[in-house]
């Protein structure tokens, strides 16, 4: 095993190359700093915990995304779940505002989840009609403008808070990872995940409750979204229209360039944590120089390709 | 006839669209306070073109298999470039990039230059497509994720050319193609400005409706004859098997999104002429892909690919549009339209799924 340091396998060569890129971006961004300004913020260890304490919320939300689309589905209801749960959690607000946020989120996931798994709706439009419907309840719920209620001190102190100087929403983002990290790769649901993204048919035949697997997984999507919606309205202070908008693709970016498969079953936790902060990190080089959003977008997406062309070309089709 | 009843069943999901959209249309047109009128008629075919395009581009990336996520932004791109190009004057154009002034020349002014203005208009969204298949099909990356990123560039590029929205389209080319055939024949001056006996019966019909047809006749249906377009479906129904027949796989996927392409180009061509201005509108576009999915699958055509057609998207379209001129007529609350449109595309989508109530053999439900 003494070439195992440089043979690395298959899952672990894109989580690689995307730490790399992380540094590289560390590096070229404070290049740009000293040269401009003569000083190094993106070094600075309160601006990169500021910084994953933004990205804490896009991390959790894509921890969900990354568990949906292992099993080959996506869940394209996320913008809306978010915002239904922050809405309904300030609207309810006290002791039950945070529960109430979460359960949202859980209950529109089973919906996701039943519709794909027992109506066999492909994901890709059902959840866009969940979305839709959680919209349209929401609208006509605020009546159409941003909500009056504003989030509980605890949610704002779980989303601004710090804790031993470390932001309370790193903790929490922490937290989701492990239990994420730990139930894909120690548990038998993990495994029924991976078993049924790469073939449900086989995984159906190996005795497993597939549909059951794939409601749960939707389950926690949703949950996860839910528990973003939370964090956010805490850290805004308030639950707001499209609060959720800019979480969706982002997410699903960040799953994809760290490695996961986006036909399913293939995959590590560590490379969405890492494409997640390569993402936030991105964005915060970019609005350090004043990039302007027209090139925000074409350098987003010239990233995105970038890092697929070097490790996430797929198979050719020949037989 | 028993030929017939076979393409009946194969194409239930196509015609249970139009039978369902010629219902509700007529109940649509039953209950409007004004009747059936041409005015209405030109309205409704205004709203619906720009859809019923993007959801025909998304339907040729969709048969191959591959979905297009990139033709909101493609058609945002190309309505920039038109606010640019279709101004009608001779105004030399020029390329600002920080501070440097890139000449491009011009275009001649009237009706020559409004024709070219829209060939490379139509060029440039071709040209988006085959970049998206290039990507696909040599980058070897999923669909899916390819156009996600290349919509996110051709957004950038729009913002770009449209930070603010703005630009003119030339007004007579906005009279021209959104109104009845006689106004168009009596802008352009043909048929004795639309007055000839003959043209009377015809000058009714809406010009975005005739441009739909013309553009599906011209295009689609020769490309879907083609061996190129026999391997779109091919690709879709069993990807390796094409393969080894010796299709020629790849070209057929690029072709399948440079045809996309083309669509896309057309539906943002039309709704700047239409609004008469080019708007960078990132939410606008985001909205168009996801309706353009919409559109697909309540047209019939099969996300796994393979089975379907444009025309079913054209009916998806219109069913997804006449929805909203529901709430137009009759008096239900603002508010509560978003949730009646997201009700009625969950149940439309979910229509299809009765057929697992039929499935005998579970292992048939995954595919």
């Amino acid at each position: 095993m003494s070439a195992g340091v440089l043979k690395l396998s298959r899952d672990d060569r894109p989580i690689l190359i995307a730490a790399l890129f992380i540094v590289v971006i560390l590096i070229a961004g404070t290049g740009y700093t000293l040269s401009r300004f003569g000083s190094a913020p993106l070094l600075s260890p309160n601006y990169l915990l500021q910084q994953l304490q933004i990205g804490a919320f896009l991390g959790i939300v894509a921890a969900g995304a990354m568990i949906v689309i292992l099993i080959s589905q996506i869940d394209l209801s996320v913008p809306w779940t978010l915002a239904a749960a922050a809405m309904m959690a300030t609207s309810v607000g006290g002791g039950w505002a945070i529960p109430v946020g979460l359960a949202v989120g859980i209950g529109v996931g089973i919906i996701n989840g039943l519709g794909v798994a027992y109506l066999r709706v492909p994901s890709m439009i059902f959840t866009l009609g969940v979305n839709a419907v959680m919209r349209g309840l929401m609208v006509a719920n605020t009546g159409g403008f941003a909500p009056q209620t504003s989030a509980t001190d605890l949610m704002r102190t779980l989303a601004s808070a710090h804790w031993f100087g470390i932001p309370a929403a790193l903790y929490v983002w922490i937290g989701v990872s492990l239990l994420v990290a730990i139930m894909l790769q120690r548990t038998l649901l993990g495994r029924y995940i991976y078993a049924i993204g790469n073939k449900e048919a086989a995984a159906y035949l190996a005795g497993v409750n597939t549909r059951a697997v794939t409601v749960v997984c939707f389950a926690i999507s949703g949950l996860m979204a839910g528990l973003a919606g939370v964090l956010l309205a805490g850290y805004s202070q308030k639950a707001y229209q499209g609060m959720g908008d800019a979480y969706l693709l982002p997410a699903i970016a960040a799953v994809v360039i760290g490695g996961t498969n986006i036909l399913g079953g293939r995959g590590r936790y560590l490379g969405t944590l890492v494409g997640v902060i390569l993402i936030v990190l991105l964005n915060s080089v970019l609005s350090i120089m004043a990039m302007p959003e027209a090139g925000r977008q074409v350098i987003y997406g010239g990233v995105i390709i970038l890092m697929l062309l070097v490790y996430g070309r797929g198979e050719r089709v020949t037989s | 006839m028993s030929d017939l009843a076979l393409r009946a069943r194969q194409n239930v999901a196509f015609l249970t669209a139009v039978g369902l959209f010629l219902v509700v249309y007529l109940i649509y047109h039953m209950s409007h306070p004004k009747g059936f009128s041409s005015a209405v008629l030109v309205q409704n075919a205004d709203e619906v073109f720009t859809l019923a395009m993007v959801a025909v581009a998304q339907t040729v990336p969709v048969l191959a298999a591959g979905l297009d996520l990139s033709v909101g932004a493609l058609m945002t791109m190309v309505g920039c470039c038109a606010s640019y190009l279709l101004t009608g004057t001779t105004a030399s154009m020029a390329l600002e990039i920080a501070g440097y002034s890139l000449p491009l020349g011009s275009l001649p002014a009237g009706v020559p230059g409004l024709v070219i203005g829209m060939v490379i208009c139509l060029a440039i969204g071709a040209l988006g497509g085959l970049i998206n298949g290039l990507v696909v099909v040599y980058g070897r990356i999923q669909p899916i994720i390819a156009t996600l990123a290349t919509g996110a560039i051709y957004i950038g590029i729009a913002l770009f050319l449209r930070p603010q929205p703005g630009g003119k389209i030339d007004e007579d080319l906005n009279w021209a193609l959104t109104n009845s055939l006689g106004d168009f024949a009596s802008t352009v001056h043909i048929f004795s400005d639309g007055a000839a006996p003959w043209f009377a019966p015809f000058a009714g019909i809406p010009t975005p409706f005739v441009l739909l047809a013309l553009i599906l006749l011209i295009v689609w249906v020769p490309f879907r004859r083609t061996v190129t377009g026999r391997t779109v479906y091919a690709i879709g129904s069993a990807e390796g098997a094409a393969y080894m027949s010796g299709l020629n796989v790849n070209r057929a996927r690029i072709a399948a999104f440079t045809l996309g392409g083309f669509f896309a180009g057309c539906g943002g061509l039309f709704l700047a002429i239409q609004t008469s201005s080019g708007n960078a509108d990132i939410p606008q576009a985001g909205a168009y892909t996801l309706n353009s999915i919409a559109s697909v699958v309540i047209g019939g055509t099969s996300l796994l690919g393979g089975a379907g057609g444009a025309l079913g998207s054209v009916f998806g379209a219109m069913m997804l549009r006449v929805i909203s001129f529901f709430f137009r007529i009759f008096d239900i609350a603002p508010l509560l339209q978003p949730l009646f449109e997201g009700v009625i595309l969950l149940a439309a989508v979910s229509v299809g799924s009765l057929r697992v109530l039929r499935v005998k053999n579970t292992l048939e439900l995954f595919r």
